[in-house]
């Protein structure tokens, strides 16, 4: 669309500077101040220069959440992704089935994360859930809370419970917008199903998996609540995640100075994993002439 | 795949999904002997004790009031600040748009944890803690990039002749933009609020941290049963099952909007 230049629609984005402003800038810069300065009683406050950052980044503990959130990560982006599209390449293009399909899918995504991870947490117990029972029935010596990689299995479970639906949504909206007259012609052509997918569905849909991706990245590596409720961080640490560290130094231990520095660790890997995701996805756009 | 067994792909899909969901309504109909006493796949002795608890204790059904309270005042909040935002970021170029927009977009960014604190001090010092107004407005850190990122799509896709049309015709900008543009991408606002509600409605650890007594959430209603009342499974069941309900609710209204909502929100 042709856009006039106009200064005046700063007055339009005003409001919206403003609340944003109060949300993020002053809370932003009170990490800010707390990183660099040591802290002794209450309210004396003493430079401290970069020392928070050393002792963050070179901590083993920091080092270990840090692999652990990875882990996660890029294992629910490598199981949710897949399966999300594959679920909207399945599911009906028309009739009444749709609107149950998806209504029934976007449930898990409007139930608060505390309740999702008391959900999983009665689910799973090995003596009254049934996932418990069931895989303890099948043989399995199944007990997440006292082995870890039950933990891990249950945490990633959880999650692909919890969210492949938004990558359903979105392939299945990206589907959607696909004309008819692409599958004719690539019927009158001859292509296998295959490559209809590599050729038509899948560059059709770069767009909404570009957000697919973005959002579960930023959201995944965020996440708080369900593994807080669901493990609490065990055991040990083994489910311990970045975000269930953070707090944990900054609300139960009050450390905080160690405790802001690390969040401003945090947030800058969010904000540079999400530079380099969003300029990959995007960069062959213009190569390939992809009308937005 | 062959496509008489597609269909079971969704299928199996959603009984996945209703799994643990079932597992929670039927706990919440079970008396708190028979969770404890062993395993049962129905409940034996039906009881729906568990609701009456809830719905005749305050501090239970206060926590679903001021739940709705605040994800209500969020959201009507953001969505309105964002429909000029969105407007203007749709309409014009001016001196640095596309570093503002970034900018909003890095909001989204921010894990909650690292903003727990600074957000008690910030509305503890404002004198808004334990106030609905205070999770509605800490809320809106992320609800309104996002309503910002939709509406904006939704408004990119009206072509500009409305606008000059209306004009032409006598309206003034905010006669336009209220009686006309915003009726036109109804659906847009739909989607938006739909997505405020939701993040709002879920979130849980800065509306936790944010209040004490007055306004806080069902869910952290939730989190001290679990830890003080030592294991009122069924209760605990009961509130969940009863939290799913409003979103139940709104999904329902915008079955046909919800796909659509990310698809057109330009990246």
């Amino acid at each position: 669309m042709n856009k006039t230049t106009n200064q005046k629609a700063w007055l339009f984005v005003l409001p919206v500077v403003a609340l944003v402003a109060f949300n993020a800038v002053i809370p932003l810069m009170t990490v800010v101040n707390y990183s660099v300065q040591e802290t002794f009683d209450d309210n004396t406050f003493f430079w401290a220069g970069v020392i928070w950052f050393q002792q963050v980044l070179t901590s083993e503990r920091f080092l270990d959440a840090l692999l652990r959130q990875m882990a996660f990560t890029f294992t629910i982006l490598a199981i949710e992704m897949p399966l999300g599209v594959a679920i909207a390449l399945c599911m009906p293009r028309k009739g009444p089935w749709v609107s149950v399909c998806l209504v029934l899918m976007a449930l898990p995504l409007l139930i608060p994360w505390n309740v999702v991870g008391a959900m999983w947490n009665i689910f799973a117990l090995p003596d009254i859930g049934l996932l418990g029972q069931l895989l303890n029935n099948l043989g399995f010596d199944y007990n997440f809370t006292r082995q870890p990689g039950d933990a891990w299995f249950t945490l990633i479970l959880m999650d692909v419970w919890h969210w492949t639906s938004l990558v359903v949504l979105l392939a299945y909206a990206g589907l959607s917008s696909i004309p008819d007259a692409y599958y004719q012609a690539a019927r009158i052509d001859g292509a296998s199903a295959w490559a209809i997918l590599r050729h038509i569905q899948l560059p059709k849909l770069r767009r909404v998996l570009t957000i697919a991706l973005l959002l579960r990245f930023m959201d995944s590596f965020m996440i708080y609540t369900e593994p807080f409720v669901l493990t609490g961080g065990g055991p040990g640490n083994s489910t311990t995640l970045l975000s269930i560290d953070l707090v944990k130094i900054a609300l139960g231990q009050f450390d905080l100075g160690p405790a802001a520095a690390m969040s401003i660790i945090y947030f800058l890997i969010i904000l540079a994993l999400s530079w380099v995701f969003y300029t990959v996805m995007t960069r062959e756009d213009g190569q390939q002439g992809e009308p937005r | 795949m062959n496509r008489s067994t597609r269909w079971l792909v969704p299928t199996l899909y959603i009984l996945f999904l209703l799994l643990p969901i079932y597992w929670l309504v039927s706990m919440s109909f079970k008396t708190t002997n028979e969770i404890l006493g062993g395993f049962s796949l129905f409940p034996q002795e039906f009881t729906i004790e568990n609701y009456v608890a809830i719905f005749t204790d305050a501090t239970w059904y206060m926590g679903y009031v001021n739940s709705l309270i605040y994800v209500s005042m969020n959201t009507v909040l953001s969505v309105a600040v964002a429909l000029p935002a969105a407007y203007a970021f749709s309409r014009y170029r001016f001196i640095g748009d596309k570093h503002l927009f970034f900018w909003l977009l890095t909001n989204r960014m921010a894990p909650p944890a690292v903003f727990a604190l600074p957000f008690f001090q910030l509305y503890s010092a404002v004198g808004l803690f334990d106030t609905h107004i205070a999770v509605a407005l800490a809320h809106t850190l992320f609800n309104i990039p996002l309503a910002v990122w939709i509406l904006e799509g939704f408004m990119s896709g009206v072509p500009k002749e409305l606008d000059e049309t209306a004009y032409i015709d006598g309206h003034s900008f905010w006669s336009f933009f209220l009686k006309i543009f915003v009726p036109t991408i109804a659906a847009g606002v739909g989607v938006a609020m739909f997505f405020c509600f939701m993040f709002s409605w879920v979130e849980l650890l800065l509306a936790k941290t944010l209040t004490a007594v007055e306004a806080k959430p069902i869910a952290a209603t939730m989190t001290r049963t679990a830890s003080t009342s030592g294991y009122e499974l069924g209760l605990l069941a009961a509130a969940g099952t009863l939290t799913i309900v409003p979103g139940a609710f709104v999904i329902y209204f915008v079955r046909n909007y919800i796909a659509k909502g990310f698809a057109v929100g330009r990246v």
